[in-house]
C-alpha cells in the first residue's frame, strides 16, 4: 500500500491572483515539510487558473496538482469535495492545508469526513511533533478565551488556517517545481446546488484588511451617527472604521466592518480601539496589531490589559479633542 | 416543512473573561460559579432560521440537544421561542465528544426522525468553535450542504438562500432535503413570549439513549472520537497599557495625540 507523505496546500485565486492566504500558507507549509523532510505540493482548482502553477512554485511549492475545468468556476461543495477527494487519494499527502475562508470551512471539514479522516478548523499555530512526527494544531476555543492543541492520527491531517497566521516566503522565480495535471471528472448529476448570483460588498475607501491605522468602536459608541466621528478620525489618518459585533447587529456600520473571531482579522500598524470593552471574541481578530491604544471610560475593560496606551474617558469628549490634536500635530 | 435544529448547552460566553478559568490536569473549563449555561447563541441563530420559514411557511421544527447534565430550563428554550419538539440525547456516552462522534450521533438521531426537508445547525458552536458538526451530519447523511447562510426562502421544493463569503456574499439554490448552517447575519433570535415559556414548561423532551438512535456508546462521545485534545491553555496576556492622564478628559486626549507622536505611532 502507498504511504502518505508530503504536505499539500489547497490554493485559492482571487481576481486572477493566487490569494494572499495561499502564500501564507505555502510560506508555513514549507516549514512543515522541511521539518518532515518531505515534499511541499499546492493544489490548485478551478478554470482558468493553469497561469498561477508558477506562482504557486514561486511561493514555495515544489510540486502543482492543477484540476483546471470550466465547471469548477465557481466553488460549490459537492464538486470540490468530490475533486479533492479524487486529488488527496492520487496525491496522498500526510497534511492538507486550507485557508479559514468560505471556501476552506466549508470544504475541509466536509471533505475530513469523506475520508475518514479529521480537521481543525482556524488554527493559528500548526508544528510538527518531534516525537510522533504528527502535525500539533493550535486552534482558539471558547470565544478566543482558551487555546487548544489537538492531534490527529489518521491521514490525511487537515487543517485550515487563519488569515495571517502564517507568512509567505520571498517569491522567488528561479525556484523549479513539477505541475501534475489532474482530470476533475465530474459527474454533474451529482452538484446538488446552483450559484445564481455572487454580490460583492461595496466597500468605500481602504479595506479593512489593508489599512495601517484602524479606529475601531464597539457598543459605547451607541449610533451610526457616533460612528461618523471613528470615521472623520479614519480618514485622517488614511485608515480604516472596524467595530465589534453589537454595532453590526444594530447595523450602524456594515456588517463587514466586524472584526473578531465571527468577523476579520486584521493586523494593522495602530489599533485605536474606542468604546470597546475587548472581548476574547474581538480581540481574536485584532491581537495581531503592532500597537493598540484603548480609549474607554471603564478603567477595569479588558482593552486595557491588551492595549499598549489608553485613556481612560468618556469617549464623546476625548475623541474631538484626539482628532483635532492629531490633525495640527500632522499638519505641522 | 418539516425541520430539524441541533442545538447544545454551554457555558455563557457572555460571561465576564476574568471568569474563564481551566483545569489544566484534567484539560477542561471550570464553569464559572453563579453563571448558569445557556443555549449555544449560534444555535440560536439556526432556531431563529427554522422559525422564520415556519413563519413563512408553516411547518414543523424538532430540536435536537446531545450532552449531559442537560438543565430542562436552558435546552427547552427552543420550545418557548416557537419549536414543536424537543429530543435529547442525554447519556453519559455522548460526554466529551469532538466533532465526529457529535456529529455521528446527531446523523443517526435524524435518521431514525426519518421525515425531514431541513436539517439546521450554527455556523460553529461557542465552545470548541469546531465548525464541522453541519457539514459532517450532512455527510454522513448524504445530504448536500450549504454553511454560513445569513437568508434563506423557499420556493417550489427548493431552497435558495444567501451565503456569506469572503467579500459579500452569493445567492445559492439548493434541492431538498439539505442541510444549512448558519450565520449570524441571519438577525437577532426572537425572545421567547410568555405563551411559548408556558408552552415549553408542559411539554416534556423526548429522552434517547445511544441504544435509541441505534449505536454502541463506545461509537459516540469520548469513545467515537477522531482527535486528540493534548492540551488546553489560556494565551498569557503580555501588554503593559501606559495610561496617559490628564486634568479633564480633553487634555488627556491632547496628551495621547502628542504621546503617539513623540513614540512614533503616528
Amino acid at each position: 500500500m502507498a504511504e502518505y507523505k508530503g504536505v499539500m496546500i489547497f490554493c485559492e485565486a482571487v481576481g486572477g491572483k493566487l490569494a494572499a492566504s495561499a502564500a501564507e500558507l505555502l510560506g508555513g507549509g514549507r516549514k512543515l515539510a522541511d521539518d518532515l523532510g518531505q515534499e511541499l505540493s499546492a493544489v490548485l482548482v478551478g478554470s482558468g487558473i493553469s497561469g498561477l502553477a508558477k506562482e504557486a512554485i514561486t511561493f514555495g511549492a515544489d510540486k502543482v496538482y492543477l484540476v483546471d475545468d470550466p465547471l469548477l468556476k465557481d466553488y460549490q461543495t459537492d464538486s470540490y469535495v468530490s475533486v479533492m477527494e479524487k486529488v488527496v487519494k492520487q496525491a496522498m499527502p500526510q497534511i492538507l492545508l486550507m485557508g479559514q475562508t468560505a471556501i476552506g470551512r466549508d470544504l475541509a471539514p466536509r471533505l475530513a469526513f469523506r475520508l475518514n479522516t479529521a480537521a481543525s478548523l482556524g488554527c493559528l499555530e500548526l508544528a510538527i511533533d518531534p516525537q510522533s512526527k504528527l502535525m500539533l494544531q493550535t486552534k482558539p476555543v471558547y470565544g478566543g478565551n482558551a487555546q487548544a492543541v489537538f492531534v490527529c492520527s489518521a491521514f490525511p491531517q487537515i487543517a485550515t488556517v487563519r488569515a495571517k497566521a502564517m507568512t509567505p516566503l520571498e517569491p522567488d522565480s528561479s525556484r523549479k517545481g513539477e505541475t501534475v495535471t489532474i482530470d476533475a471528472g465530474l459527474d454533474l448529476s451529482a452538484v446538488r446546488t446552483k450559484v445564481v448570483e455572487k454580490v460583492p460588498e461595496k466597500v468605500e475607501g481602504i479595506r479593512l484588511e489593508d489599512a495601517k491605522v484602524v479606529v475601531s468602536g464597539g457598543r459605547g459608541i451607541g449610533s451610526a451617527e457616533g460612528f461618523g466621528q471613528l470615521e472623520a478620525l479614519a480618514s485622517l489618518l488614511k485608515g480604516a472604521v472596524g467595530a465589534t459585533r453589537p454595532p453590526c447587529d444594530n447595523e450602524w456600520v456594515p456588517a463587514g466592518a466586524q472584526i473578531g473571531l465571527t468577523g476579520k482579522i486584521i493586523t494593522p500598524d495602530l489599533y485605536i480601539a474606542v468604546a470597546l470593552s475587548g472581548s476574547s471574541q474581538h480581540m481574536s481578530g485584532c491581537s495581531g496589531s503592532k500597537t493598540i491604544v484603548a480609549i474607554n471610560k471603564d478603567a477595569e475593560a479588558n482593552i486595557f490589559r491588551e492595549a499598549r496606551f489608553g485613556v481612560v474617558g468618556d469617549w464623546k469628549k476625548v475623541m474631538p479633542a484626539f482628532t483635532s490634536k492629531l490633525k495640527e500635530l500632522l499638519a505641522g | 416543512m418539516n425541520m430539524i435544529v441541533c442545538i447544545k448547552q454551554v457555558i455563557d460566553p457572555e460571561a465576564p473573561p476574568a471568569s474563564f478559568k481551566i483545569d489544566p490536569s484534567a484539560n477542561k473549563v471550570v464553569p464559572p460559579p453563579g453563571v448558569s449555561p445557556v443555549v449555544d447563541p449560534y444555535a440560536e441563530y439556526a432556531v431563529e432560521a427554522a422559525l422564520k420559514i415556519k413563519d413563512a411557511v408553516g411547518g414543523k421544527v424538532t430540536a435536537i440537544s446531545l450532552g449531559a447534565n442537560q438543565m430542562r430550563d436552558i435546552v427547552k428554550k427552543p420550545l418557548a421561542m416557537g419549536a414543536d419538539e424537543l429530543i435529547l440525547l442525554e447519556d453519559e456516552a455522548f460526554d466529551g465528544g469532538d466533532s465526529y462522534s457529535t456529529a455521528y450521533a446527531l446523523a443517526m438521531t435524524i435518521k431514525k426522525i426519518g421525515d425531514y426537508d431541513i436539517v439546521f445547525c450554527g455556523r460553529e458552536a461557542s465552545d470548541w468553535n469546531a465548525g464541522q458538526v453541519g457539514s459532517g451530519v450532512a455527510e454522513l447523511l448524504g445530504l448536500p450542504s450549504i454553511t454560513l447562510v445569513k437568508k434563506i426562502e423557499i420556493a417550489d421544493g427548493k431552497a435558495k438562500v444567501e451565503r456569506v463569503t469572503d467579500d459579500g456574499y452569493e445567492v445559492v439554490e439548493v434541492s431538498l432535503p439539505a442541510l444549512i448552517t448558519v450565520s449570524n447575519e441571519i438577525g437577532e433570535p426572537r425572545y421567547p413570549t410568555i405563551k411559548g415559556i408556558m408552552a415549553a414548561k408542559k411539554k416534556e423532551a423526548v429522552v434517547w439513549k445511544p441504544g435509541d438512535i441505534g449505536v454502541e456508546p463506545s461509537q459516540v462521545g469520548a469513545g467515537g472520537r477522531r482527535t486528540k485534545l493534548l492540551k488546553l491553555f489560556q494565551p498569557v496576556r503580555e501588554g503593559k497599557c501606559e495610561i496617559i492622564e490628564g486634568e479633564s478628559p480633553e487634555e488627556a486626549a491632547v496628551n495621547l495625540a502628542a504621546k503617539l507622536r513623540e513614540a512614533k505611532v503616528l
